[in-house]
C-alpha cells in the first residue's frame, strides 16, 4: 500500500508509450555503481491498522497534560484551543494546498494571510507583519539581521539576559561566521536595569533585544530600553508573549522598532515543540528589510480586489545571495491557526484569556510561595509566569510535584548552564483550576521532618505570617511597603 | 455559487459586542490584573480586533478555504514541490493525546514514546541517506541548508582552515546561495554546463583551499541525475572541501540510490515534499539533516540517543554542536507524519514510490514532448522541465498562459520560470500518486490550450475568482495590513 | 539628450559629464530588460565610492537590479522624484529619470567607458 495507481496493465501501457521495457531502464540514469544493491534497512510495511496500533502504544508511553495537569512554561505553554481553530486548519483546501505562487488558484490562503498581517499588526500595535516564520528563536534572530540592515551597522547586537535562553542561543548560532559582537546584558534581579542597558549600547550597536514579560516570567521596562536605544541610532526589537497582549501594552506602543514572538499560544498544540509560529512585525519604513512572505492587496484585471505575494524581490528566490533571509516554506498552516483563534476571541476574548491567566498565576504564586522554603526569586511584576525559589533545590520541588501528579518547570538550570539549581518556572494559563493550584500547593512543601535548619520547629507561626504577607505582595506587588514587608517576613524565616 | 458576503474582508463582518470565544469566570477573582500588575504596565484601550461570533468565522474561513486549488481537489504538478497525496491516517495520528499535548520541557522518563519515534527517524532518515548522522532540528530545508553549512564551517574551524567559498550550479534553487550568504561564505555561482549538468571544467577553477562546499540538487532542478556526481564529489574531497545534497529531489531516489553512496557529505530531507508532510498553505515543513560520521559532533542539538545498558531514550547535544538553529526539538508534527509514512510505506514501499514517481513523469514527458520539447535529457527522474520558448516565438504564447490558462481546466499550474536556465520554463512534477487518466487528461488538455486563440490565454484565467491580479500595484503601493481605506 | 555624448558601462549604467560633476542613471536598455519598476533604493548623498561599488538598487516585480559606480567620487545629489514617480524612470531613462550625481575623484575612471556604440554591441551580445 503506497497510494500508487499504476495497475500492471497500466505500468506496461506506459512503459510502452515511453519506449522502454521496465521501470529499472529508466534508472539506467543513475550510474550502476552508484546504484543500492540491497533493500532499505527500514521495517517492513504496516497496514493503517497496525500503524494505528503502533502509534497508540508508543503515545501511551508518554506522560502527557491529559494525565497530568501542566504547570509548564518556559516558551511553551497549555493555552485552551477553541475546536473552530481544529475545524478550519482541519480542512484540507488550505492543509494540502502550497505556497500561494498562483494567485487566481490560492485566493483562499492569500487573503487568510492578509488577515493574519492584520491582526498581527492590531495586536501588536505595529504597521506591518510578514506571513509567519518558524518559530519564535528564529524570529528573534531574523529580527536581529533585518535591524543590521536597516541601520548598516554590524558590529554589535544588545540582548538582554532575560532573553529566553533557547532564543539567544538561536540568535548565537546563526551569527556563527558573522564578525559580530554579541553583549548579554545580566539580569540578576530578574530584570534588567536600565542603566546596565545604556552603558552596552554604543554607537555600532545594531540593536538591543527584549523580552517582555521575559525568560522569567518578569516585565521589563520596554519603553525606556527603546529609548535608549533610538537614542544611539539602534533598533529596538521586542519578543512579546502574544497572550498577554489582552491586558498589557503592546509593542508597538512601548517604542519597538520590530516585535517578534513565539504564537504558539494562538491556537497551536504544545507538540512537543513544534511546528510553532514565529511573528514578526514592524514598523512601515524597514518593509523592504523584512524576512519572509509578504502578502499584500491589489485588484486584478477586472478592477476586483485581491491578493498575491507582494515585494518578493525581497526573497531568496529572486535575490538569492543577497535576499532579507533564506527563508522559503515558512508556517503557514499555524499562521491560520493563530488567525481563526485571534478571529474567535477578539478583543472580549484575547482579554478574558490574559486576565483568566494572571489572576491565576497571581493566586497561585501566592499559594506556592506560603509553602516553607519556597519564595518568588524575584520581587517584580509578572504576568502569568513567576520564577521560585526553592530552598530544597529545583529538581526535588518538580519531582514533589510529579509524585503528586502534576508537572511545573523547567528547573531554569535545564534551559541554561549559567543559571542557579534552586530555581524554577511556573506558568498557569486560563486551563487550571484553584483546586489543581492549590493541590500543587500541598504538593510542594517539605515533608514533615524532611525539613532542613532551624525552619522545621517554626513551621506554623512564622509561615503563617509569610503567608500572609506573600498575600499581600503578590497581590500588590508595585506598592513598595509590601514589598519591604514581604523581604522582613523573609528574614524571619 | 459563491458566497462573497462571507468572503469579504474579516474586519468588514466586525460588529461590536460580537465575540466567538467564551470563558469561565475566574476561580480566583481576587486576583485582577489591576490589582497585580502596576498600571504602567497595562494598556487602557480594548485590542483593535474584530468582533465576530464563531459562526461567522466558520463561514468566512471555510468559504475562503473554497477559493485555494489543493492536492485534495485538483492534480498539483509544481515542479520541485512534491504535491503528493497527503494521508488522512497522518493527520488522525499526529493528533492523539500522548504526541499532541506533550510539552517540550516535561522528563525525558515521561518521553519514552515520543523519543523512541524520534529515534527511530533519525535512524531511518541515516539509512535512507547513506548518511549515519542525523538531526531533526531545523524547521525546513532551507535552515536545513544553513545548519548544515555551519556544520562544515564549525569543521573546517577545528582542522585550522579558513575556507570562504561555497559553489552552487545556476539552476540551484535560491535557498542555497542564500543560505551560504547567511552563513557567512562568499557565493560563486558556476555558468550553465552541457546539458543542463555541472561543467567539470568550470567546477576546477574554483577548487582550491578556500573552496568549503559544493552545493548541489541532486536529481538536479532540471529532473536529471548529475552522471558524473561520483566525480563531481571526488574533485571537491581532492581539495578537502565538503559536497552537500539538496534533497529537494529525494522522491525520485530513495531505495535506488544514496546521496552518501554518490559522495555527498551533508543533505537536508524536506520532509513535507518527499515524506508527504502535508505543505500547510505554504508550511510548516521539516528540514532534518543527515552527514557523514567525522560531522557528527557538529550537528545541532538536541538529538535522541538511546541508552544500550537501560534501554531509556535521552536527549543528547553533540559534543562540538554548532549550537541551536531554532527552540525546541524540530517540527515534531511534521516529523511524526514523516514517520508514520515511513512505517507505512517500508522500504520496499518507497523504492515502488520513487519508482512510480520516476514512471509517471516520464509518461507525462512522453506524453507532451511533441508540444512542450524538453531541452535537456531523453529521459527524466521525477519530473522534467519543458519550454515553451517557441510557443512564445511563433504564437506568442508563453509559460505563463499555459499556466493561467490551465486553472480555467482545473489543474493547478506547474513551476514556471525556474530554473532559470531554461527559457520560458515549465517545471512539471507529477509526483506517483496520480493515475494514468490524471496524466492523460492533463496532456490532452495541454495539447488544447495550445491550438487555443492566443488572445484567450493571455487573459486566462477565466473561471477562477480573481484573473492577473495587477503585481506591478502591489508592489508600487504596498498594501500590507487592512484599512477602512481598503475598502 | 544626445546618447553619443554619454559614457556607459557594461552593467548598463550610462554617465554625462559636465565638469567634474558625472550625472549617473541606467539605460533604456537595462530598464527594458527590468520591464515593469516598482522601487529604487538610492544611495545617500555625502557617501564615497569606488568604482565599481554597489549605490542602489533598482527592483522589478521579479527581478532586481543593483546599480554599480561607474565612476569614483562623492555622491553629491540623489534624484528623490523618481522614488515617488518611477514613470520618470521607465520613461525618460536618459534624462528626468538621472539617479544620482558624483563629484568625480578621478575623471580617467571615464577612460574605461564604453562609447555608445560599444555599449550597443555589448548588449546585443547580451541579449543572444
Amino acid at each position: 500500500m503506497s497510494y500508487l495507481f499504476n495497475t500492471p496493465d497500466e505500468q506496461r501501457e506506459m512503459l510502452e508509450t515511453i519506449g522502454v521495457d521496465s521501470i529499472e531502464t529508466l534508472f539506467d540514469q543513475v550510474p550502476e555503481s552508484l546504484q543500492l544493491k540491497r533493500p532499505l534497512d527500514i521495517p517492513p510495511k504496516l497496514s493503517e491498522l497496525e500503524l494505528e496500533q503502533l502509534v497508540r502504544e508508543l503515545a501511551s508511553r508518554n506522560v502527557g497534560p491529559s494525565d497530568r495537569p501542566c504547570f509548564l512554561g518556559g516558551g511553551v505553554y497549555d493555552h485552551f484551543i477553541p475546536s473552530a481553530v481544529d475545524a478550519i486548519a482541519g480542512r484540507s483546501e488550505y492543509y494540502t494546498a502550497y505556497t500561494p505562487y498562483q494567485a487566481e488558484a490560492s485566493q483562499g490562503s492569500l487573503q487568510t494571510f492578509f488577515e493574519y498581517q492584520t491582526l498581527i499588526c492590531q495586536l501588536t500595535g505595529m504597521d506591518v507583519s510578514n506571513a509567519s516564520l518558524y518559530e519564535g528563536g528564529t524570529a528573534v534572530s531574523e529580527a536581529v539581521f533585518m535591524a543590521m540592515r536597516c541601520t548598516k551597522r554590524h558590529g554589535r547586537i544588545v540582548l538582554l539576559g532575560s532573553v529566553h535562553p533557547e532564543y539567544r542561543q538561536v540568535v548565537e548560532t546563526y551569527l556563527g561566521r558573522m564578525d559580530c559582537e554579541l553583549v548579554v546584558v545580566p539580569t540578576p534581579g530578574g530584570t534588567v536595569a536600565p542603566a546596565a542597558v545604556e552603558e552596552a549600547i554604543d554607537d555600532k550597536t545594531a540593536c538591543v533585544v527584549i523580552q517582555h514579560p521575559n525568560f522569567y516570567g518578569c516585565l521589563e521596562e520596554v519603553e525606556q530600553i527603546s529609548a535608549m536605544a533610538h537614542t544611539c541610532g539602534a533598533l529596538s526589537i521586542v519578543s512579546f508573549d502574544p497572550i498577554s497582549l489582552g491586558i498589557l501594552k503592546r509593542p508597538g506602543d512601548l517604542g519597538a522598532d520590530i516585535a517578534v514572538g513565539e504564537g504558539q499560544s494562538l491556537g497551536t498544540p504544545m507538540q512537543y515543540g513544534g511546528p510553532f509560529l514565529g511573528i514578526l512585525a514592524c514598523k512601515q519604513k524597514y518593509v523592504r528589510q523584512m524576512p519572509g512572505r509578504l502578502i499584500g492587496q491589489t485588484t486584478d484585471r477586472n478592477g476586483e480586489r485581491c491578493f498575491v505575494l507582494n515585494l518578493q524581490a525581497r526573497e531568496q528566490h529572486i535575490r538569492r545571495e543577497k535576499a532579507t533571509s533564506n527563508i522559503c516554506t515558512n508556517q503557514g498552516l499555524i499562521a491560520i491557526r493563530a488567525t481563526v483563534f485571534m478571529s474567535l476571541l477578539g478583543p472580549a476574548g484575547m482579554r478574558q484569556v490574559a486576565e483568566l491567566s494572571c489572576s491565576k498565576a497571581h493566586y497561585a504564586a501566592q499559594k506556592l510561595t506560603a509553602q516553607d522554603g519556597i519564595e518568588l526569586a524575584f520581587e517584580q511584576p509578572f504576568f502569568k509566569e513567576f520564577t521560585l525559589q526553592c530552598r530544597d533545590g529545583a529538581e526535588t520541588v518538580i519531582q514533589r510535584a510529579k509524585a503528586a501528579g502534576f508537572d511545573i518547570g523547567p528547573a531554569l538550570r535545564r534551559v541554561s548552564n549559567s543559571e542557579s539549581e534552586d530555581r524554577l518556572l511556573v506558568a498557569v494559563t486560563e486551563c487550571r483550576s484553584r483546586e489543581e493550584i492549590d493541590a500543587l500547593a500541598k504538593a510542594i512543601a517539605t515533608p514533615t521532618g524532611d525539613a532542613i535548619g532551624d525552619a522545621t520547629g517554626r513551621e506554623s507561626a512564622d509561615s503563617q505570617q509569610a503567608a500572609a504577607a506573600c498575600e499581600s505582595s503578590v497581590g500588590a506587588p508595585h506598592d513598595p511597603t509590601l514589598r519591604s514587608a514581604r523581604s522582613s517576613a523573609q528574614e524571619t524565616t | 455559487m459563491r458566497n462573497e458576503q462571507a468572503t469579504q474582508p474579516l474586519f468588514d463582518l466586525s460588529v461590536p459586542g460580537r465575540c466567538g470565544a467564551e470563558y469561565p469566570e475566574s476561580d480566583c477573582p481576587e486576583f485582577s490584573s489591576t490589582a497585580c500588575i502596576p498600571a504602567e504596565f497595562l494598556s487602557d484601550t480594548p485590542l483593535p480586533l474584530p468582533e465576530v461570533n464563531e459562526p461567522d468565522v466558520i463561514r468566512h474561513f471555510t468559504n475562503l478555504s473554497t477559493l485555494n486549488m489543493s492536492v485534495d481537489t485538483h492534480f498539483y504538478p509544481l515542479g520541485s514541490c512534491t504535491m503528493k497525496y497527503n494521508p488522512k491516517r497522518h493527520e488522525r495520528l499526529a493528533s492523539v493525546p500522548g504526541l499532541v499535548d506533550l510539552h517540550p520541557w516535561q522528563s525525558e522518563e515521561s518521553l519514552q514514546g515520543m523519543l523512541q519515534i524520534q529515534f527511530e527517524m533519525q535512524q531511518m532518515l541515516g539509512e535512507i541517506a547513506g548518511l549515519p548522522a542525523v538531526s531533526l532540528q531545523p524547521a525546513a530545508g532551507a535552515q536545513g541548508e544553513l545548519a548544515a553549512l555551519l556544520v562544515a564551517s564549525a569543521y573546517f574551524k577545528d582542522k585550522g582552515e579558513n575556507r570562504t567559498k561555497v559553489i552552487f550550479p545556476n539552476s540551484a534553487h535560491g535557498t542555497n546561495p542564500a543560505s551560504a550568504a547567511l552563513a557567512g561564505f562568499d557565493c560563486i555561482q558556476l555558468g550553465a554546463g552541457k546539458n543542463g549538468f555541472v561543467d567539470l571544467e568550470e567546477l576546477k577553477k574554483h577548487l582550491d583551499d578556500q573552496t568549503a562546499v559544493f552545493m548541489i540538487t541532486n536529481p538536479n532542478t532540471l529532473g536529471l541525475f548529475e552522471p558524473e556526481i561520483h566525480k563531481i564529489s571526488k574533485l571537491l574531497h581532492d581539495v578537502g572541501g565538503l559536497v552537500y545534497i539538496d534533497g529537494a529531489n529525494m522522491n525520485a531516489i530513495l531505495g535506488i540510490t544514496r546521496p552518501g553512496d554518490f559522495g555527498g557529505d551533508m543533505m537536508h530531507y524536506n520532509v513535507h515534499k518527499t515524506f508527504t508532510g502535508p505543505h500547510g498553505a505554504g508550511g510548516p515543513g521539516a528540514g532534518p539533516i543527515a552527514v557523514r560520521d567525522f560531522l557528527a559532533d557538529y550537528l545541532p542539538g538536541p538529538i535522541v540517543a538511546l541508552d544500550e545498558e537501560s534501554g531509556q531514550y535521552k536527549l543528547q547535544t553533540p559534543a562540538k554542536s554548532i549550537g541551536r538553529v531554532r527552540s525546541f526539538f524540530g517540527n515534531v508534527g511534521i516529523l511524526l507524519r514523516g514517520y508514520f509514512y515511513l512505517r507505512t510505506l517500508g522500504g520496499d514501499g518507497l523504492k515502488e514510490l520513487s519508482e512510480h514517481a520516476v514512471l509517471n513523469a516520464n509518461y507525462l514527458k512522453e506524453k507532451l514532448k511533441h508540444i512542450l520539447p524538453v531541452p535537456n535529457g531523453e529521459r527524466c527522474m521525477h519530473e522534467f522541465v519543458a519550454s515553451a520558448q517557441h510557443l512564445q516565438k511563433e504564437l506568442g504564447i508563453s509559460a505563463m498562459d499555459i499556466a493561467k490558462r490551465l486553472l480555467d481546466y482545473g489543474f493547478h499550474a506547474p513551476t514556471v520560470y525556474f530554473p532559470l536556465v531554461v527559457p520560458e520554463a515549465i517545471m512539471v512534477e507529477p509526483t506517483e500518486t496520480e493515475s494514468k487518466a490524471t496524466l492523460d487528461a492533463f496532456a490532452e488538455t495541454i495539447e488544447k490550450i495550445i491550438a487555443e486563440d492566443p488572445e484567450l490565454l493571455h487573459t486566462a484565467p477565466h473561471s477562477t475568482p480573481v484573473s492577473r491580479p495587477n503585481d506591478v500595484q502591489a508592489a508600487r503601493n504596498p498594501i500590507l495590513c487592512w484599512s477602512p481605506a481598503c475598502d | 539628450m544626445d546618447l553619443a555624448s554619454l559614457k556607459y558601462a557594461k552593467s548598463h549604467e550610462w554617465v554625462a559629464v559636465d565638469g567634474d560633476i558625472a550625472t549617473i542613471g541606467i539605460t533604456d536598455f537595462a530598464v527594458k530588460a527590468l520591464t515593469d519598476l516598482v522601487y529604487v533604493d538610492l544611495p545617500a548623498v555625502g557617501d564615497q565610492l569606488s568604482v565599481g561599488d554597489n549605490c542602489g538598487e533598482v527592483e522589478s516585480v521579479k527581478a532586481v537590479s543593483d546599480l554599480y559606480a561607474p565612476v569614483s567620487g562623492e555622491i553629491v545629489e540623489v534624484n528623490e522624484k523618481i522614488s515617488d514617480n518611477l514613470d520618470l524612470l521607465s520613461d525618460d531613462a536618459f534624462g528626468a529619470g538621472w539617479i544620482l550625481k558624483i563629484r568625480m575623484g578621478s575623471p580617467s575612471d571615464l577612460d574605461n567607458l564604453l562609447d555608445r556604440a560599444a555599449y550597443e554591441q555589448n548588449c546585443q551580445n547580451e541579449d543572444h
